[in-house]
């Protein structure tokens, strides 16, 4: 772990030559989040999750996936928005589980959203740096912005958030 | 197995056979005059070289018969067994796998400078012994010059009945040791005619064969054929290559010969790939997966009557739940019985330390026994294969620089002969290996002054004991005074520790200065199988390693009051400290009416879980957390239960020493 501190680069977004990309949106919350659609395994619907008892909240419960015990995530946690834990499941809710490298690791998490969208191209002419102020989560977990016609696109840099976790837990 | 390349067969199986061999050869040295044990390598040999033949491994078929007729000579007392020749015929063993690998033809030499030393090995011997003259020459091939025989039959040898094969079957006979065709003259494939005989023979016998011997086999074919029989020298066998022998025969300290250090790196390194090409499974297991497959079939065929409409309504429905609770168990099973094929003993992965410290005993000069428990502990296949590396250094280490030399030993009241332990047990969901050794011990001086000289740490620095120890671990440490071959580069345990954090598994030290150390490898069970004992708190499900359950009581309500606030509880003429799992796992629910306590154990050391409540024991198949969900301390993974869902397994070590931390702190308030 001290490797994935020691370099602290922002994971890179591998637009293609075109200067095109091919992503999964969904929403978390109000946001809509956008995620490569090669690091996509599959969308479940609701599972039983077992929580684990001391597990940061950004990973607080695993599933059974096929087998394999994996951890779902609340983005929400990541990005501070407001958790209603009153709130059940809405009928949208689904789990989009995904593929990432974690300190040379590869793992697979669940992550939890509200509903999911489309796969969709998003071009490089119309994303962005995220700005030094004025957002309201921790820059670093945010790789770029991209504008739509009627919404903005956060593209989220998993990796940084959860190796965040990692060096907090 | 069908369309298996034959070649390939016989080198698993030889593989094997090899290895059985040299475990017989490393009991050898042991009890040298074991007639049973000489018996088992003259029998693996003779086996090796007929099945090499066989399968037209000529050159090892070749080599191994010199090795058989050596040992045979021990076998009927004509030459006794010396740690020597033991020495000699386990290079020889080496030599044998490269062979059985299909290097034969680089080889050559080396078979040669064995074969001149495995001829020495016996030679002072006999002689030392006084009967040698007579059986010197039995083992004449092994100097003498071969014949080479060259022979081609006329093109229409076939036409008139005369068949090749019986004259190289007679040839053999004689001895022959290596039969190579000769294809070149073969025309193309649109010009060759069946009934023709193309092929020529070059044949090796060995050189005791009178020529007239030779000579008869062609008689009849003699007149109309190409035949030319040759006693030519080879130089290779004359002349051994004498400086590559004393290298790897060397046992002096002072000469860190290259050759013995790749010989150690083979012993080592060598079966991992072996292990990786095939597992046994014993038949039993095969049997059992075999009857589910075979239940299988039978739902299924179920299952399509089904759905060819044979049931409607109702008695459909309640047909096609009972089909669907059958596949369900099915699949469990199958599904169980898998997770236990890949399970193998832990013998095979200590069996190939034994060679290791053979070798390592005579490179160093140090008698050093090896002494291995609890081989019959499983883990799972990858597990034993990623682990023989780092095994191997810790056990050079030990050797190397943990053992004092004899003198020494004896100075400081030892027995003169150093000793390695290496121990398997499993405990819940890990396998804990320990290697221990009895030698002097890690000198806390010389660690400190190293990793000052390193700037590992500042001088003066306040380091605890342990924290000390385990500044050997980091990258570029040693505290080799000297560097040898068997280790001491600096690399090593940095690489070790590395390879056990990517099994997930830990690594201890504890060290006592003229006493020994003791290196405990905590690994845990990836797919491991255990019985559990399964538990509820709160609405969460959690299993309890079985082998750790002592005990199962009811916490009475009175005994639930009373014991607040000091969680301890009279257990017969004890108090055991416990543990509410249900607010240690911050459930935020009511506790049951009737809770229950786990009594666990571990390490002599008693802690009592209270549970809501208990549902009853589990086959556990053990799955590993993800690396997000790993730090987290009272879990040691997780399993899948029946229903789909999900249960945490709990790491019994770290609840009882969090059990035993709040009762020292309680004893400390008062």
């Amino acid at each position: 772990m001290p490797q994935g501190r020691a370099m602290h680069t922002m994971t890179t977004t591998n637009w293609d030559e075109n200067g095109q990309l091919e992503v999964l949106t969904f929403d978390i919350g109000e946001e809509c989040l956008a995620i490569e659609a090669v690091s996509i395994r599959e969308i479940l619907d609701l599972l039983p999750e077992t929580r684990v008892p001391g597990a940061p909240d950004l990973v607080s419960s695993v599933v059974n996936f096929r087998g394999k015990i994996i951890p779902i995530a609340d983005l929400r946690v990541a990005f501070g928005m407001p958790i209603d834990a009153d709130e059940g499941p809405g009928v949208d809710h689904r789990i989009v589980v995904i593929e990432t490298e974690l300190d040379n690791e590869t793992i697979q998490i669940g992550l939890r959203t509200d509903k999911v969208h489309e796969v969709a191209t998003l071009e490089r002419s119309d994303s962005s740096e995220p700005p030094v102020l004025g957002m309201r989560w921790r820059r670093e977990f945010v790789r770029e912005l991209v504008r739509q016609t009627d919404t903005v696109i956060v593209l989220p840099d998993l990796q940084e958030i959860f190796r965040s976790m990692a060096g907090a837990a | 197995m069908s369309g298996q390349d034959p070649a390939e067969a016989f080198r698993v199986e030889a593989g094997e056979l090899l290895d059985t061999t040299e475990q017989a050869l490393l009991d050898l040295t042991h009890q040298l005059g074991s007639r049973d044990l000489i018996d088992t390598v003259f029998r693996g040999m003779h086996t090796l070289k007929g099945s090499g033949a066989m399968f037209g491994f000529d050159a090892l078929a070749a080599f191994t018969h010199h090795c058989e007729s050596a040992f045979d000579r021990v076998r009927k007392g004509q030459v006794r067994a010396t740690a020597e020749l033991v020495a000699v015929t386990l290079s020889a063993m080496d030599h044998m796998r490269a062979l059985v690998d299909g290097q034969g033809e680089q080889l050559e030499a080396e078979s040669a400078a064995i074969l001149a030393r495995l001829q020495a090995a016996i030679v002072t011997d006999s002689e030392a012994s006084g009967e040698g003259d007579g059986t010197v020459e039995l083992d004449q091939p092994c100097a003498a010059n071969p014949w080479q025989v060259h022979f081609r039959l006329p093109v229409e040898a076939m036409a008139n009945g005369i068949n090749p094969l019986i004259l190289i079957d007679e040839l053999r006979d004689l001895g022959a040791t290596r039969v190579v065709a000769l294809t070149q003259s073969i025309p193309a494939l649109n010009a060759l005619d069946p009934m023709q005989c193309h092929v020529a023979w070059h044949v090796e016998l060995p050189g005791d064969v009178a020529r007239e011997a030779i000579e008869d086999v062609f008689i009849f074919v003699m007149d109309e054929m190409e035949l030319n029989i040759d006693q030519q020298a080879q130089a290779a066998l004359a002349e051994p290559d004498v400086t590559g022998a004393t290298a790897i025969a060397d046992p002096d300290l002072a000469a860190p010969a290259q050759a013995a250090l790749v010989a150690a790196e083979t012993a080592g390194n060598r079966p991992a790939k072996a292990v990786g090409e095939s597992v046994r499974v014993p038949a039993e297991r095969l049997d059992l997966l075999m009857d589910r497959v075979g239940e299988l079939v039978i739902v299924q065929s179920r299952l399509a009557q089904l759905a060819c409409g044979g049931f409607s309504g109702p008695a459909g429905e309640l047909a096609l739940r009972s089909i669907s609770e059958e596949v369900e168990r099915l699949a469990n099973e199958l599904r169980d019985t898998m997770m236990v094929l890949r399970m193998v003993p832990i013998a095979a992965l200590f069996g190939r330390f034994r060679r290791l410290v053979h070798d390592l005993a005579r490179e160093t000069g140090k008698t050093i026994d090896l002494i291995t428990d609890g081989e019959s502990t499983e883990i799972d296949k990858t597990v034993s294969e990623r682990l023989a590396d780092p095994i191997v250094h810790l056990i050079r280490n030990a050797c190397d620089h943990g053992l004092e030399t004899e003198e020494e030993r004896l100075a400081t009241g030892k027995s003169a002969a150093g000793q390695i332990r290496l121990s398997a047990q499993q405990t819940g969901g890990e396998v804990l290996i320990t290697i221990a050794d009895d030698g002097r011990g890690i000198s806390r001086e010389r660690v400190r002054a190293k990793a000052e000289a390193n700037g590992l740490v500042q001088p003066g620095q306040v380091l605890s004991d342990s924290e000390l120890l385990q500044l050997i671990f980091e990258p570029g440490f040693s505290t080799a005074a000297q560097v040898t071959s068997l280790s001491g580069r600096g690399v090593g345990m940095d690489v070790v520790k590395r390879t056990i954090e990517g099994l997930r598994g830990q690594i201890d030290m504890t060290s006592e200065p003229g006493k020994g150390s003791v290196i405990t490898l905590r690994i845990p069970l990836t797919l491991a199988i255990i019985d559990g004992l399964l538990v509820r708190v709160g609405s969460g499900n959690y299993v309890i390693p079985l082998s750790a359950v002592e005990e199962c009581l009811e916490l009475s309500l009175e005994d639930d009051i009373r014991s607040r606030g000091r969680s301890m509880i009279q257990l017969r003429e004890r108090l055991v400290p416990f543990l509410r799992l249900r607010e240690l796992f911050g459930t935020g629910t009511r506790p049951d009416a009737f809770q229950k306590i786990v009594v666990i154990t571990t390490g002599g050391q008693q802690v009592g879980l209270v549970v809501d409540q208990i549902i009853g024991s589990h086959q556990t198949v053990i799955k590993s957390m993800s690396s997000l969900h790993r730090s987290i301390p009272s879990f040691s993974g997780a399993t899948i239960l029946g229903d789909g869902g999900v249960a945490l397994i709990l790491d019994v070590v770290q609840l009882v020493a969090l059990g035993q931390s709040h009762e020292e702190r309680l004893r400390a308030a008062g």
